[in-house]
């Protein structure tokens, strides 16, 4: 171990109390509501089954926090053989 | 009315049967009647931190389920004649405990002690919130560590929501007792500051526990620590919370460690 490392080392604390206090902040917005996320693919599924039959795994919903802004990223996959539209086997 | 008092953490092993019989037996030493409740149902161990488990006959499954009378499970302590304890069972019946049974065992402790103290096991699930129940105050037990301080913050959320008092629409008192700090650790910057604690979780100090082998060493005799070496850092630190927990506005010291001749060297300074 060198000097540098010493340095580096140093005051780990502080980058703890920042990841809490924006972990605790989002976790207290949240106790009392239910889970996002899962309200969001809940909704999103049945939104795109008026349309296209998928699967529940060809649906990912995420979400990453970040200080200010949050970003929500819905990735859905809709295979082209099995999936046929409604509008057109109607 | 005796107090209940609920000692919780969310996380297992912070120090919350330690905890329980040194402030206990704090409180008990100064002539109040104190009982002692293990909620750890399947886990107990607080008989044996008081060093009574070979006295162990009934315990509070047995009163809850009317097997045993209470004061026949209730054991008296052999060296604060004040102080009580009232074992968990061993059964591994995660429903052994009922709301009602316990409510009612709350109830009649409280009128005959002026102390309640309730160890409750690790988590959040029943067995933790059935030890809070009925709590009128609660001694949170964290370490100054990311996780510990997280659960922590989720037992606050649920003592302001599924306790008795809270639904009730009164308030439930809450104090942090700081656990296993190690001030030369805290020096250097490498543990949480009390400063970082207590402004993340806004709950009240009642204690800083330093980090000291006498704990151990009380747990390997079966005595609590405010017993058995009252004079030892880590003792006077319950013993002063005990205080602060009576009511007595004592102010808290932070533990310190004396810098190194390297720490100078280096310029490094507390977090
Ligand atoms: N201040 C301290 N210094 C050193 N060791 C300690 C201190 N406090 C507690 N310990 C040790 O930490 C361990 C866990 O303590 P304890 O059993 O009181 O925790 P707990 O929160 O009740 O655990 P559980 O969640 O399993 O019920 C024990 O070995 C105990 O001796
Ligand atoms: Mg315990």
């Amino acid at each position: 171990m060198n000097l540098l490392d010493i340095f580096k080392r140093r005051s780990s604390a502080p980058v703890a109390r920042e990841r809490l206090q924006v972990l605790l902040a989002y976790e207290r917005r949240n106790r009392s509501q239910p889970d996002l996320v899962s309200i969001l693919r809940e909704e999103i599924m049945a939104v795109i089954a008026k349309h296209v039959q998928i699967d529940q795994d060809y649906l990912q919903v995420s979400m990453d926090r970040g200080e200010t802004m949050s970003t929500l990223e819905i990735d859905i996959q809709i295979p082209n053989k099995s999936a046929v539209p409604l509008a057109m086997a109607g | 009315m005796g107090k209940v008092v609920v000692v919780t953490s969310g996380k297992g092993g912070v120090g919350k049967t330690t905890s329980t019989a040194a402030l206990g037996a704090a409180v008990a030493k100064t002539g109040k009647k104190v009982a002692l409740v293990d909620f750890d149902v399947g886990l107990r161990n607080l008989d044996l931190i008081m060093g009574a488990e070979r006295r162990v006959v009934f315990d509070l499954v047995n009163v809850i389920q009317g097997s045993a009378k209470l004061s026949q499970a209730l054991i008296r302590d052999k060296r604060v004649e004040t102080l009580f304890l009232l074992p968990a069972s061993q059964t591994r019946d995660k429903d052994a405990l009922t709301e009602e049974g316990v409510g009612e065992v709350i109830d009649k402790l409280r009128s005959v002690f002026d102390y309640v103290f309730c160890d409750s096991p690790a988590g959040i699930e029943r067995g933790a919130q059935l030890a809070m129940r009925f709590a009128d105050e609660a001694v949170i037990v964290t370490n100054p560590e990311v996780s510990s301080v997280r659960d922590s913050d989720r037992i606050i959320g649920l003592l302001d929501a599924r306790t008795m008092k809270a639904e009730q629409g009164e308030h439930i008192a809450k104090h942090v007792l700081v656990t296993r700090y190690d001030a030369a650790r805290a020096s250097r910057g490498e543990m949480l500051s009390i400063d970082d604690v207590l402004e993340i979780l806004s709950v009240p100090l009642l204690g800083i526990i330093p980090e000291s082998q006498d704990v151990l060493r009380a747990s390997n005799l079966g005595s609590p620590v405010t017993l058995s070496e009252p004079l030892n850092a880590a003792a006077r630190a319950y013993l002063d919370a005990a205080r602060r927990l009576e009511g007595e506005d004592l102010p808290v010291v932070v533990p310190f460690e004396r810098k190194g001749f390297l720490d100078r060297l280096l310029g490094r300074r507390a977090a």
